[in-house]
């Protein structure tokens, strides 16, 4: 990849804001926490400001309109985020974001309403089961960690030969621990793609990332391992 | 003009927690013997061509596309006849 006129050397991380996005601000904030230089990226988007990696954050695009996540899928930045993606730039989506990234065919499965109808709000106790996809290599496989969780349709959803294949390949990302807060099939909280560049979240990792305003900082690791990996590539 | 209505209703084998909800309320309001609701949803398309097998085909693209998201739901296309009367009056 030739070297963007805006490059500065740090890792530079678009989060894009749809109308309805909540978490872009705290997204943008997560990446410079942890180092990195954030983007904004707009929906209207026709390009990606030469990013090194995609956050999609949480929130309510498109007033979650249809279903959540089905419109933001349409959206002009999308479109280059999914060629991008399969291409192999890092994206992360959290809550929403992941939502957008089911509804674009990027990661397999859907999320649906919770299953005892209520919207969460929790810090929730995760582990992490998969620690070699770009967004998580700076954690242990196996490490529990606790960020925070808010969601009203966070059950996740594939038929059991898309679940078996997740579980044989590693690909499921992140476990619920001390109690499935949504009715997710097997406790899965996150998941990613076969290449490991493309993750989806349910939890919120970038509410977790200094101690004045988190539960934790365990969040930061997300932000961390891609900028990481941004510098050895 | 012609309308083709576009239905939409979760996979039998996925869970749904809404229409549950709505069957657990029935008894209350002393609506009893329903044993199962299941909750979709209804799209009305006005389409301005003459309905032929081709508009049919380019509603499914829609659907399959937009409409409904087929890893959990599945569709129906149906074209909804307009009703004499009205037509008339």
């Amino acid at each position: 990849m030739t070297a963007h006129p805006e490059a500065s050397g740090l890792g530079r991380i678009g989060v894009v804001t749809f109308p309805g996005s909540l978490d872009d601000g705290d997204a943008r904030r997560a990446v410079r926490l942890a180092g990195g230089e954030p983007v904004a990226l707009w929906h209207r988007d026709a390009d990606l400001r030469g990013v090194d990696a995609v956050i999609l954050p949480g929130g309510f695009s498109y007033g979650d309109y249809l279903r959540c996540g089905a419109i933001a899928r349409f959206s002009p930045v999308m479109g280059k985020v999914s060629e991008a993606a399969r291409e192999g730039l890092p994206v992360l989506g959290i809550c929403n974001g992941f939502q957008i990234l089911c509804e674009s065919h990027l990661l397999p499965g859907a999320l649906t309403r919770n299953d005892h109808l209520h919207f969460v709000c929790r810090d929730q106790r995760l582990r992490i089961e998969n620690a070699a996809t770009a967004w998580t290599a700076d954690y242990v496989p196996g490490e529990a960690i606790t960020v925070p969780l808010k969601n009203g349709e966070g059950g996740y959803i594939a038929d059991e030969a898309t679940l078996d294949a997740l579980e044989a390949e590693g690909r499921v990302v992140a476990r619920y621990l001390g109690g499935n807060p949504n009715g997710s099939r097997r406790d899965i909280a996150g998941v990613t793609n076969e290449a490991g560049n493309v993750v989806g979240l349910m939890p919120h990792p970038e509410h977790a990332v200094e101690s004045l305003t988190g539960p934790t900082t365990d969040g930061l690791g997300f932000f961390t391992s891609v900028l990481k990996k941004l510098v050895t590539a | 003009m012609a309308r083709v209505v576009v239905d939409v209703m979760l996979k039998p084998e996925i869970l749904d927690p809404q229409g549950q909800a709505v069957q657990r309320a029935l008894p209350r309001l002393g609506y009893e013997g329903i044993t199962e609701v299941r909750q979709g949803k209804r799209f009305e398309l006005e389409v301005a061509e003459p309905v032929d097998d081709a508009a049919l085909a380019r509603v499914r693209e829609m659907a399959d596309a937009l409409l409904a998201n087929t890893v959990i739901e599945d569709y129906t296309v149906r074209v909804e006849e307009p009703d004499p009367a009205q037509a008339a009056a």
